[in-house]
């Protein structure tokens, strides 16, 4: 009567027909016989509007891509009114002279070459619009309509019926970042032709040294490669001038102080040469390693660029606008611009945008983001809610008490900003060694001047130039900011998406892992984990929950195969239960006190159930069929299934462990027991203070920590952490307050990112250690007074392209596999 | 051989002017999307507004 059956472990049914619109696989009961078959009615109506307005080219062009990440279509019924306030309007709207209004939107949704097609057909559902341009790695869609036809609110609809929910962007920022780019291009190419043009004049003078030359055509040569690379130096070259005055004005090691020092000495010495007319000029090392330099510079911020495109669209996903109610009607205001005492209406399905009390309505509220308990709660009239927490079922209308940075998520986000700030910036490893080295390079130069004034003074400022110009540490300037580019081109396609190379090169180390439990060792929602008594009962279940949308009536769906029984008489009861007939035969399904109320007092065997599993942290709901209780199913939130061997894989890598989770003290034991974490280093019924105390408490005892977690209660905490991980599926502050995140969902990215890391920390050693071999035979050389401008002209790029080649050919990350 | 004191010159001038295109064409915003024109190149010649919307070039 009460065996056991783990559920956790049910394969999916495998997948037969495809959805018309998103190409992803179709339940059974949906597929249609006698023309396209969809997996959801967003689709369906997405489907239904492309090919209304001719628009058909879509699904040719779609059939020509890889399927690549294509998901269903969510409705969000949103109205855009917000779009079209004055305040909106006035800030990211331009209008031109003869009244065509442009602005740009960020898309959700964008997945593949044929949504550019699509996309920029949107004049043909919204009339009005004369122009649409998608930006595909942006998600940027250009707009131009006409002011009088349409507005920006019915394009936003119009993108939305195509499948692409639009938000709002923020265009001063992305202007400014637009120029920056642009402004960093043209330094580089212009760097790039100065360095061509003088190289073929030092050709000319270094055949010139071999077989004899005319001074006058000499002279001409030095003057004109003097005039090339001083603007080179003085505005392309300026970026790393500027940053070495400022390493050397706070007393920070930075990579660009040595490679300021080379140019700098390089140029001042070609061009006293030049004046004088004796010894040698430099210049064509030195507009190539402006070059190299500014290449390397490049590929950096075009990557930091990518992967800030994609988080600004995950933090875009906010809730931003709340559903305002005046009276009788309703419209749609920014969830920061709300009053307090207003009332407004949350819709199921939706984030709850404000702080507020209950006025009317019911649901289900979903509020593992906020405090890490991963049962939804019911709230009713007269509870409190917080803004950030999601309505799973029911309608709510919520008196606002405060709105924008004054809700309980605003002023933890205000906390994580200032630990952000107070915290001590990561010393990358090349600016670490670049300050050992600037030192190094600088007694040597003393010493080798000190030696030649000595012996031969004539030649002693000759020597020490060409000494400071070869050490000029070109591929060390290069070797990190490309391996790191390389190695977080590799993690964003294996899942792992980091704000900066600082973060990979601390990951790299091992440490002590804090995890938040809900959402990240667990899947945050609850699941059928037992079910214990008579099994015929789990179909008439199956059969009542499918008319239910109550989360844990959602986990039974998934839980058991669909059936055709036939259910009359569905009555939903207060306080989590539900009655109906079902073949005949009442069944009623609800809490113990509820099925207690009803029944009197339950069997000693389902008393025990119940308190085992209220002890291990999981929800029993009671099966009641022909008036007594056949069976108890148990919920909870699940282990993930790769758990434990990822751990077991960041074991051997060197990190350890600890539990820091808002849930209960029991469940959090569990899960720790389940993964072979020791109890005394699982922590329950954390605040999201007590997280930020305890993670700050770990650092103050030097222990190097990477807090993981999905939720805004980790959010503080994260920031205090050395790096701090969001897993997929986490709430946008915490994305905020994270270092590093993960695009896919489960602990696989986690191990990959340190394994990855680690890899690519090695292959800028390598780069480092090469660069440096280098330049201490420049320095031998030089020294010996054996270095002419030809060597020096010859060894730097060779030892850039040795340096490029290792990391290009470094395997860093391993693909995503799937 | 003192051509050479003309030819300079004049392959600096031309190098100046390819510097000044390249300027013109990274000020007019021709590298900020490397991605998408590739693609849109290949779509078919439907157009992208509403048919009796006007088509303008872009202006940015």
């Amino acid at each position: 009567m009460t065996a056991a059956v783990d559920l956790t472990t049910t394969p999916p049914r495998a997948p037969r027909v495809a959805c018309a619109h998103c190409g992803l696989p179709v339940g059974e009961s949906d597929v249609t016989l006698d023309g396209p078959s969809f997996c959801c009615s967003g689709c369906r109506s997405v489907y239904a509007i492309v090919q209304g307005a001719g628009l058909s080219g879509y699904y040719s062009y779609r059939a020509q891509e890889q399927a690549t990440t294509a998901r269903p279509v969510t409705s969000s019924s949103r109205k855009y009114q917000e779009l079209d306030e004055p305040s909106f309007l006035a800030e990211h709207v331009a209008v031109d002279q003869d009244g065509q209004k442009s602005a740009d939107l960020l898309l959700e949704g964008i997945h593949c070459s044929a949504c550019v097609w699509l996309v920029e057909r949107v004049g043909r559902v919204v009339p009005g619009v004369t122009q649409a341009r998608l930006d595909l790695s942006r998600n940027v869609v250009s707009l131009r309509w006409d002011g009088e036809r349409t507005s920006l609110s019915e394009i936003a609809r119009g993108l939305e019926s195509l499948g692409y929910p639009a938000h709002a962007t923020t265009q001063s920022r992305t202007q400014a970042v637009r120029e920056r780019d642009r402004e960093l291009l043209l330094r580089l190419g212009i760097a790039g032709a100065a360095a061509g043009n003088v190289m073929l004049m030092a050709f000319a003078l270094y055949s010139g040294a071999f077989s004899g030359m005319e001074l006058s055509y000499r002279a001409l040569f030095r003057w004109a490669s003097l005039a090339i690379a001083t603007p080179t130096v003085f505005w392309a070259g300026a970026l790393f001038l500027r940053g070495g005055w400022a390493a050397l004005r706070t007393r920070t090691p930075h990579m660009d102080l040595p490679v300021s020092v080379g140019i700098l000495t390089g140029y001042v010495g070609g061009a006293f040469n030049t004046v004088t007319g004796h010894g040698e000029i430099y210049f064509d090392s030195l507009c190539t390693l402006i070059f190299l330099l500014l290449v390397g510079r490049y590929l950096q911020q075009s990557h930091h660029r990518r992967s800030s495109n994609q988080s600004e669209l995950l933090l875009a996903l906010a809730p931003q606008t709340a559903h305002l109610v005046e009276g009788d009607t309703e419209r749609d205001v920014p969830a920061n611009a709300v009053a307090p005492t207003a009332t407004v209406r949350v819709a199921a399905g939706e984030r709850i945008p404000v702080d507020g009390v209950v006025l009317r309505g019911s649901g289900s509220v979903d509020t593992s983001l906020l405090t890490g308990e991963p049962m939804p709660l019911e709230a009713h009239v007269a509870d409190r809610l917080y803004a950030g927490t999601t309505c799973q079922s029911g309608e709510l209308w919520l008196r606002v008490e405060c709105a924008g940075t004054a809700t309980r998520i605003g002023r933890l986000m205000a906390s994580v900003e200032a630990t952000q700030r107070e915290r001590a910036p990561i010393v990358r490893l090349a600016d670490r060694v670049a300050g050992y080295f600037v030192v190094a390079i600088l007694g040597v130069a003393a010493f080798t001047l000190a030696f030649w004034l000595h012996f031969d003074p004539s030649r002693a400022i000759d020597h020490t130039v060409a000494l400071l110009v070869v050490t000029c540490p070109c591929a060390l300037g290069m070797a990190t900011p490309l391996s790191v580019s390389v190695a977080l081109r590799r993690a964003a396609a294996a899942g792992v998406l980091f704000k900066g190379g600082e973060f990979m090169e601390e990951l790299a180390r091992p440490g002590l892992v804090v995890f938040d439990k809900t959402g990240t060792l667990t899947r945050g929602q609850p699941e059928l984990v037992t079910w214990m008594g008579d099994a015929a009962l789990q179909a008439p279940l199956r059969a009542i929950e499918a008319t239910s949308t109550h989360p844990l009536a959602r986990s039974v769906q998934r839980a058991f195969p669909e059936n055709d029984l036939r259910v009359e008489e569905v009555e939903e009861l207060p306080r989590g239960g539900i009655t109906a007939i079902v073949e005949g035969e009442r069944v009623l399904v609800g809490s113990p006190a509820l099925v207690e109320q009803k029944l009197g007092a339950l069997p000693q065997w389902v008393n025990k159930l119940v308190e085992t599993n209220a002890r291990r942290g999981h929800t029993p709901v009671l099966v009641v069929s022909g008036g007594r209780v056949g069976a108890v199913a148990a919920f909870g939130d699940a282990v993930r299934p790769e758990a434990s061997a990822k751990l077991q894989e960041l074991t051997q890598l060197g990190f350890t462990f600890e539990i820091l989770s808002g849930d209960h003290q029991s469940v959090v034991d569990g899960v720790a027991r389940q993964l072979g974490i020791a109890p005394s280093k699982a922590w329950g019924g954390q605040s999201p203070e007590d997280k930020l105390e305890h993670v700050a408490a770990l650092r103050r005892r030097g222990e190097r920590v990477i807090m993981v977690g999905d939720g805004v209660n980790d959010a503080a905490a994260m920031a205090a952490a050395t790096v701090g991980i969001a897993v997929h599926g986490g709430a946008e502050t915490c994305l905020r307050a994270a270092d590093v995140f993960a695009t896919r969902s489960g602990l696989a990215p986690l191990a990959e990112a340190a394994r990855g890391s680690r890899r690519a920390l090695a292959t800028i050693r390598r780069g480092i250690a090469m660069s440096l071999a280098y330049n201490l035979a420049g320095i031998g050389l030089a020294m010996a007074g054996l270095l002419s401008p030809l060597v020096a002209a010859i060894m730097m790029p060779l030892s850039s392209i040795s340096v490029v080649t290792l990391a290009l050919r470094s395997k860093s990350f391993e693909e995503e596999k799937s | 051989m003192s051509i050479i004191f003309l030819i300079l010159p004049i392959t600096l001038l031309l190098s100046l002017g390819a510097v000044a295109a390249f300027t013109w064409a990274t000020r007019g915003g021709q590298f900020d999307d490397l991605q998408t024109p590739a693609i849109r190149a290949l779509h078919d010649a439907l157009p992208p507004a509403s048919p009796e919307g006007r088509v303008r070039a872009s202006k940015s």
